[in-house]
């Protein structure tokens, strides 16, 4: 049997290895663009080592690919056989094991491994990548979200800086509040000046029995650090007017909407759209339903879709009207999806789309909604939408009379 | 006969039917035959001047009337009326 050493020498032998110059060339990160033989596509740094090791530091724009996962990832990573792939370790070992295997076993056809791996690397004054990392907490607590490609460590990271204003912590709000907090997203605004009532426990499963009485931002805090010590919530006791209202939004970077009643609905859509800010909009009424993404200027607004709101005698509240308990728990969850979609990054938002849900008849539908080119506020430029005119709508005065 | 679907406010005006059928070749007259068949929809539906009421969103499958022909848009036997109303439930 051969020794360790001159085992490693002999894959060596069957291996093509490059040194670190001629792969930041071929990689493109010499400043320069790429030669990689002469074709324009730069070669893809894929770095074998284990999860610590490439958290640590690695090489800008390389992929990961831990060796002992080799076989069952290389394909996610690099699909096409033919691309030119640059492996590297740490002093150039096990990229050499990989490269063979990658070769030999899996067909690729321009495999290299960089000699001396990310140590030499590093002593020839090449850049390297420190990223940001999760602890070892949040790798176990987020284990299921860093598993999914389409959210992975960038997705999550991203979740953990989000900023979230949750419009009311009521129906819609609970169920929204609690998965974004078990989710991650950093910070959690809420806007709510009742107190837990007795009637809310039906449905509004972020207050318990024994808080009946409290202010419900306070409810609200207290379930979400149990879920998750590490969200910030930042509580607004208050009723969403138009003398706050440019003050609480302003730096959030997704507004969830769950708000019982239309004037508030139509100053949130003004103020957002001046600021330009995604609202993650649902409502309930009975057994129905509706849910839409209002993304300012990249779709229609609220306004587009409502250009006045209904008399008072179609436009019950669920107080008057009575809701089923779990139906803005159904809604309420496509809002947290479609809020979590929007910060990752993944699939497609639902904009200039609107979804009913029938929860008696267990359908689902979807409209078109688009935006409206004479729209009052979003066909104008936003800094031209004044604050006097936020939330007025036609028969604005008469509306909140007969709403008393 | 196409289908016209009502929503949940609207349904004590139409004796708690969630679908009515209506005849029409149009969606106005669709709509109107609708009010014709529950009289108390009529004023929900339509001002005094027939035209339809701005709150009320009307659709023609899955596209608003408003970026079609409005109540001139024509409608086949197929085609469902959707009757949208705004909610602002939370």
């Amino acid at each position: 049997m051969p020794s360790a050493a001159e085992y490693m020498r002999s894959v060596k032998e069957k291996v093509r290895e490059v040194d670190p110059k001629d792969a930041r060339d071929a990689a493109g990160l010499n400043g320069a663009s790429a030669n990689g033989a002469g074709s324009g596509v730069p070669a893809r740094l894929i770095d074998v080592r284990e999860q610590q090791e490439f958290e640590e530091s690695h090489i800008p724009g390389a992929t990961h690919v831990p060796r002992g996962y080799l076989e069952s990832r290389i394909e996610g990573a690099a699909p096409d056989r033919s691309e030119h792939l640059i492996l590297y370790c740490a002093s150039g070992n096990r990229s050499a094991l990989a490269a063979r295997t990658l070769r030999e076993e899996l067909g690729y056809e321009n495999v290299e491994s960089l000699t001396g791996g990310i140590t030499l690397w590093k002593d020839r004054g090449y850049d390297v990548e420190v990223p940001r990392a999760l602890t070892a907490e949040q790798r176990s607590r987020y284990s299921r979200h860093l598993l999914l490609p389409e959210v992975g460590i960038e997705g999550q990271l991203k979740l953990l800086d989000a900023k979230v204003l949750l419009l009311g912590a009521g129906g819609l709000g609970s169920p929204t509040a609690l998965y974004l907090a078990a989710a991650g997203v950093g910070t959690l605004g809420i806007v709510d000046d009742d107190e837990v009532d007795v009637s809310n426990l039906q449905r509004q499963v972020i207050h318990t029995t024994d808080r009946v009485g409290e202010p419900k931002v306070d409810s609200a805090e207290t379930s979400i650090h149990a879920i998750n010590p590490e969200v910030e919530v930042v509580k607004y006791n208050a009723r969403l007017d138009a003398s706050n209202i440019m003050e609480i939004i302003e730096g959030y970077d997704i507004i969830v909407d769950g708000v019982d009643n239309f004037p508030t609905r139509y100053l949130l859509n003004d103020a957002t759209v001046r600021l330009q800010i995604p609202v993650v909009s649902a409502s309930i009424l009975g057994f129905d339903g509706q849910l839409a993404i209002f993304k300012p200027y990249d779709g229609p607004c609220y306004r587009c879709l409502y250009p006045s709101p209904p008399p008072a005698e179609l436009a019950p509240s669920c107080g008057a009207n009575g809701v089923l308990g779990v139906l803005p728990g159904t809604m309420g969850l496509l809002q947290a999806t479609e809020v979590i979609k929007l910060i990752v990054g993944s699939g497609d938002p639902l904009v200039g789309r609107l979804l009913l849900y029938d929860a008696l008849a267990a359908s689902f539908t979807e409209l078109k909604v688009r935006r409206d080119p004479e729209c009052p506020i979003c066909s104008r430029d936003p800094e031209s939408i004044s604050e006097e005119e936020m939330g007025v709508f036609p028969d604005y005065e008469a509306f909140c009379a007969a709403a008393g | 006969m196409s289908v016209v679907k009502i929503p949940p406010v609207l349904r004590s005006y139409t004796g708690g039917e969630k679908e009515v059928p209506a005849e029409g070749s149009s969606v106005g007259q669709v709509l109107t035959a609708l009010a014709e068949r529950h009289p108390d929809t009529r004023g929900q539906l339509f001002g005094e001047d027939g035209a339809l009421n701005r709150f009320v969103n009307v659709y023609l499958n899955d596209e608003d009337v408003r970026v079609l022909d409005g109540l001139d848009t024509p409608v086949t036997e197929r085609d469902t009326v959707v009757i949208l109303p705004a909610m602002a439930g939370g």
